[in-house]
């Protein structure tokens, strides 16, 4: 445990504890993004340059502000609603902590644990590279596919229909 | 002589270095490099907006700056006094904010838009030895970093409470993840040629000459037209003319920072020109063989000489384009991203991968121009001719 993994882990917990407590919609998203910056910090901090870089641009720039885009579309305008209780609160808290009790002891007891820590990797860009088109090539394309059928579903839903238009 | 003059910057940060004790040294390097950079670049910015704006007035047959020099003296130095004078102006406005902003977001934006613009020149070669940030992941690193900018848009245009503001900020978001998908794509082609993210690699990849042509990228068929889409792409990122809605004068008033002003709108201003130094500096590294002389007899020219000369030329071109070509119209803009520029950058994507796979040679080079230029004429006329347009016909003018 290092100074900086320290500061990091301090910034990623304080935006992301920000981003369910403030009541500010927008200021919930930009404390989201603070989290994620914390995110890839703590890659680069592993010396994952790829994936940390990689979580910069798809989580900042572009997932942030399909976050941003969604709340200002929907009731973003909206003033911030004065801090309220629910009962369903302590419930709710009930449920998540036998979710982590249960993946907890789940984990605790997998083979995960007893496995050797890996040696050093130099784990290079080119490397990551080399097995998605090798070994991983078939995840890829099928990620590939379902990003291009999303796509092609947002157009149709876009498109304006023939002749219900003006 | 020769080699003295281009390793001088290196020179002098070791001599500069070598003067603390060891242990120091890292974090004085790293020091020493990061205010050169921001120097320089703040110098670069001051000049360049003289620049531009005599050259504007240039093309607008006026004169531009001339007057303000040096204070206290007669020396009046063409008007390249101005920048201070700005400058001075800029920081004893008064700092206005408007009264339902949100204030903590409308502070934190300048900054959130200029550190992630300047974090961006770490990764950019500006001479032999003169790489400050040697990544594996160099070029990845400058999209990623570069991507925060946006954020930042959205934050002025929505802690400022205005609809100009908001609107601008809509438009420069839309229009930034629209044009970021043909920039990465084009120079895509340039990692995948190259083999490396590396920018030292990329470049180090174009310093030969093939006869009395530089082995540059941009002088290849898939290389021009990814060069030609990445300049166009990083106007439109840069939010400069023709691409400058975010700003539309006539209709949003300036845009996500329309509410901001003093040395607020001072870092706006510059964090819009490090975009733009950031983007023609990563132009020449991808496509213009970054810092190498474009023929063997000019050698003798320092290395950082030409990389800041090509760098410049883009800024050049930057302005003589603003005084040339009109504002494009919000669907016009969408279209152009969507429909013309993405499929071409998925084109010379394809050819520079029939450049890589055939044999060198005269067939290589007609396959891939043919590759290249037909989609550009199919789809340019098929787009116009969807269009349905005529002549120009001027109801009330004649």
């Amino acid at each position: 445990m290092t100074i900086s993994f320290l500061i990091i882990a301090v910034v990623t917990l304080a935006g992301a504890i920000a981003a369910v407590t403030l009541r500010n919609l927008v200021h919930c998203a930009l404390a989201l993004v603070g989290a994620f910056a914390g995110l890839a910090a703590a890659f680069l901090q592993l010396d994952a340059q790829f994936v940390g870089f990689a979580q910069v641009l798809i989580y900042i720039g572009a997932v942030a502000i399909l976050v941003l885009f969604a709340v200002l579309l929907t009731r973003g305008g909206e003033p911030p609603q004065p801090q309220t209780f629910s009962w369903s609160w302590p419930w709710g808290l009930a449920v998540a902590l036998a979710v982590l009790g249960m993946l907890a002891w789940a984990i605790a007891g997998s083979v995960a644990t007893r496995r050797q820590p890996a040696a050093q990797v130099e784990a290079t860009t080119k490397q990551i590279g080399d097995a998605l088109m090798t070994r991983f090539v078939l995840p890829l394309e099928v990620a590939g596919l379902l990003f291009t059928v999303a796509l092609i579903g947002a157009v149709l839903v876009a498109m304006r229909e023939e002749g219900k238009s003006e | 002589m020769v080699n003295g003059l281009d390793q001088l910057f290196v020179n002098l940060k070791h001599a500069l270095v070598g003067l603390f004790p060891a242990p120091v040294q890292p974090w004085v390097s790293v020091g020493v490099t990061a205010v050169a950079i921001v120097l320089v670049f703040a110098t670069l910015f001051a000049i360049t907006t003289v620049l531009e704006r005599k050259g504007l007035g240039r093309i607008q047959n006026r004169y531009g700056p001339n007057r303000v020099g040096l204070p206290f003296t007669q020396l009046r130095l063409f008007g390249f006094g101005q920048p201070i004078a700005d400058g001075i102006k800029a920081l004893i406005k008064e700092d206005f904010v408007p009264a339902r902003a949100d204030r903590v977001v409308h502070f934190l934006a300048p900054l959130a838009m200029l550190v992630p613009l300047t974090l961006t020149f770490a990764v950019l070669p500006y001479g032999r030895n003169m790489l400050p940030l040697d990544l594996d992941t160099g070029v990845l690193y400058f999209f990623a970093v570069g991507a925060g900018a946006e954020l930042a848009v959205f934050m002025a245009g929505w802690s400022s409470r205005n609809k100009y503001s908001l609107f601008g900020a809509m438009r420069a978001i839309a229009q930034m993840i629209s044009y970021e998908v043909p920039l990465i794509l084009s120079a895509v082609a340039v990692v995948m040629m190259a083999g490396s993210l590396s920018t030292r690699r990329i470049v180090e990849a174009q310093l030969g000459h093939a006869g009395w042509l530089p082995d540059w990228f941009v002088f290849t068929p898939w290389g021009l037209a990814g060069f030609l889409i990445f300049i166009t792409a990083a106007t439109a990122e840069s939010n400069r003319s023709p691409f400058d809605l975010p700003e539309g004068e006539s209709e949003i008033v300036a845009g996500y920072f329309l509410e901001y002003s003093g040395f607020k709108f001072a870092i706006f201003f510059m964090a819009e020109y490090f975009g733009m130094f950031a983007a023609g500096g990563m132009a020449a590294t991808l496509f213009l063989g970054g810092y190498g002389a474009p023929a063997p007899w000019l050698e003798w020219i320092p290395s950082w000489a030409w990389f800041f000369a090509k760098m410049m030329g883009f800024i050049f071109l930057l302005i003589w384009l603003r005084g040339t070509l009109p504002r494009l119209r919000q669907d016009q803009l969408m279209n152009f991203a969507w429909k013309f520029m993405l499929p071409l950058a998925l084109v010379s994507l394809g050819a520079a991968a029939l450049w890589h796979y055939m044999a060198p040679g005269l067939a290589r080079w007609v396959v891939c121009t043919v590759a290249v230029a037909g989609p550009y004429l199919l789809l340019g006329r098929g787009l116009l001719e969807r269009k349905g347009l005529g002549r120009r016909v001027y109801r009330f003018a004649e």
